[in-house]
């Protein structure tokens, strides 16, 4: 246990230093701080008012940009620091490859995690000190849901970089990984439902199995209980799971997603050549 | 004390470790030398563990890949190329000397020793030291722990003079106890501070032979130079070694060099072969 906290501790401070990190946090602080520099928390669109709209807004904008900049800093910084000779040195020194794995991944996860949590809670401080109303149940779940999404795209970092030998091979991985979610977010399913060559059970089972689409089908279903903006496919859905039935799903598939993808990456890389 | 039976190791297609068995015992120090992609780098990770293989490689009759933590614990590594590793130095000492159950300040005194002010860098990124102090850094860290095989990889490239006679001190005074395995593509950089040579070609052992002892790491040669003219170049070539001139025509030049350093010291010399009118190397 002490190798694994060392090894986060280690992952932690060299993150702090990387540019990427410093990227990360102004991209989620800077979002946070226009969307109230354009007066979100004003607005009034579909009932949303003060911060749930901002926070919807914000969950929304942190599901286009954190699944793809989790993967690619990620499999760049764990396959670089493996091209780099990193891991040739710090791998000679007595620490066991599990701890040294999880470590990584629970460094990483804080380092990830935290600036776009602490984006949204400097929200909420900001609200509470402007007397606007805090949705704190709304925030509960964002929360939850922010914690499982960086944690599904964090095991699915790993794998790629476990498998990967070259940072060329793994940014591309990941990029392709992205691609493919995001393809099947709409346009693919929606091509495959109008071809009517399915069952729509099939096209939402398989929207499902697709994290990004959990993602976004939760946070809408937060404002729009029914899922009315999704169509027929709310149905199938919410006969499936029920309101509150979903709300779960989507946090234990993704997390389930997450630490299998880790699960199998840390089996790769003990069984493969470390440097 | 380590064993190598039938090691090999292919990447891809290419065969870079053709069935390798050597055993080396306490207290040998080996220089293990071949041109680049003779295997010499291979044969280390798969010493380490840190690449699977064919074949076994044991450290006191334990595989390093499965007993990570029991076998590392008792291998200094010297890496060739630094790792690019962005955390403060002080960090880097703590984080080894953790998982090493060695005392940071024991790092800190071979630092000190080898002429690195390890206090003025503790928060400094490793990354961003000069060469040379990074070599130093990393010999500190492998030296300053219970290490019964030293692993180095071209351990005094980066060194100068002075530091290198330091860091041939700190390998005498654990010759008795440890294991030393020294890579390099050249014999002479590392010829004077071993008693076996390994060369590497292809994958293959093409030489395994044991060498005279003659040169004992300690040792110390007074050196005496005339020259038949000065020349300013040939001071600038002596700048680093503990050689000055000894009187006003620059002409006579004395001092000391470390006893391993001879032949290093004997290659800076046969540039400047046509100055050289009178050379002497005693022992002390």
């Amino acid at each position: 246990m002490k190798q694994l906290w060392l090894t986060a501790k280690l992952d932690i401070v060299e993150s702090l230093r990387a540019r990427w990190f410093q990227i990360y946090t102004l991209v989620f602080g800077g979002i946070v701080a226009l969307l109230f520099l354009f007066g979100l928390t004003e607005s009034r669109v579909l009932g949303f008012i003060g911060l749930s709209r901002l926070l919807v807004t914000y969950i929304q904008l942190t599901m286009a940009i954190l699944p793809i900049f989790v993967l690619i800093t990620t499999v760049r910084s764990v396959a670089g620091d493996r091209e780099a000779g990193v891991f040739e040195y710090l791998l000679s020194l007595p620490v066991g490859l599990g701890a040294w794995f999880w470590g990584k991944i629970v460094g990483r996860y804080i380092v990830v995690f935290a600036p776009v949590f602490l984006a949204m809670l400097g929200s909420v401080i900001w609200a509470m000190i402007a007397n606007i109303e805090v949705p704190w149940d709304m925030f509960g779940y964002y929360t939850a849901l922010l914690a499982v999404m960086a944690m599904c795209f964090l095991g699915i970092g790993m794998l790629i970089s476990a498998i990967a030998r070259t940072t060329d091979m793994a940014q591309g991985a990941a990029f392709m990984v992205w691609l493919v979610l995001l393809l099947f977010l709409d346009l693919i399913l929606l091509g495959v439902m109008i071809q009517g060559k399915v069952a729509p059970e099939f096209a939402v089972t398989l929207a499902l199995a697709n994290p990004l689409q959990v993602f976004r089908t939760a946070a809408l279903a937060l404002f729009d209980p029914q899922l009315i903006v999704l169509g027929p496919s709310a149905y199938v859905i919410l006969d499936l799971f029920g309101t509150a039935g979903y709300k779960v799903f989507a946090l234990a598939y993704p997390a389930a997603l997450g630490v299998i993808s880790a699960t199998a990456g840390y089996v790769i890389f003990r069984r493969g050549d470390l440097p | 004390m380590i064993q190598f039976k039938q090691v090999a190791k292919t990447f891809r297609k290419a065969r870079v470790l053709d069935g390798i068995s050597l055993d080396i015992g306490l207290g040998e120090r080996v220089a293990l030398i071949g041109s680049n992609g003779a295997g010499k780098t291979t044969l280390i990770r798969c010493l380490l563990g840190e690449y699977t293989f064919d074949g076994s490689v044991a450290i006191n009759g334990l595989d390093p890949r499965s007993n990570r933590t029991a076998v590392l614990g008792k291998i200094g590594f010297v890496p060739q190329l630094p790792p690019p590793l962005k955390m403060p130095v002080g960090q880097l000492i703590d984080f080894s000397a953790s998982l090493c159950g060695t005392d940071p300040k024991r790092i800190h005194d071979i630092a000190r020793r080898l002429g690195l002010d390890v206090d003025a860098i503790l928060t400094r990124q490793f990354v961003r030291l000069s060469g040379g102090m990074k070599q130093k850094l990393l010999i500190a860290i492998a030296l300053g722990r219970e290490a019964q095989v030293l692993v180095m990889d071209e351990p005094a490239a980066n060194l100068d003079p002075e530091a290198r006679k330091i860091f041939f001190d700190l390998l005498a005074e654990r010759l008795q106890d440890t294991t030393m395995i020294i890579s390099s593509h050249r014999l002479d950089e590392v010829s004077s501070l071993v008693n076996r040579v390994i060369e590497m070609d292809m994958g293959k052992v093409v030489l395994d032979d044991k060498v005279a002892d003659d040169v004992t790491l300690t040792d110390v040669l007074n050196c005496r130079i005339v020259l038949k003219r000065f020349e300013p170049a040939f001071a600038k070539a002596l700048d680093g070694w503990k050689i000055s001139a000894a009187d006003a025509d620059q002409l006579i030049w004395t001092g000391e060099i470390a006893g391993p350093d001879r032949l290093r010291f004997l290659g800076i010399l046969s540039r400047y072969t046509a100055l050289v009118a009178d050379l002497s190397l005693t022992e002390n």
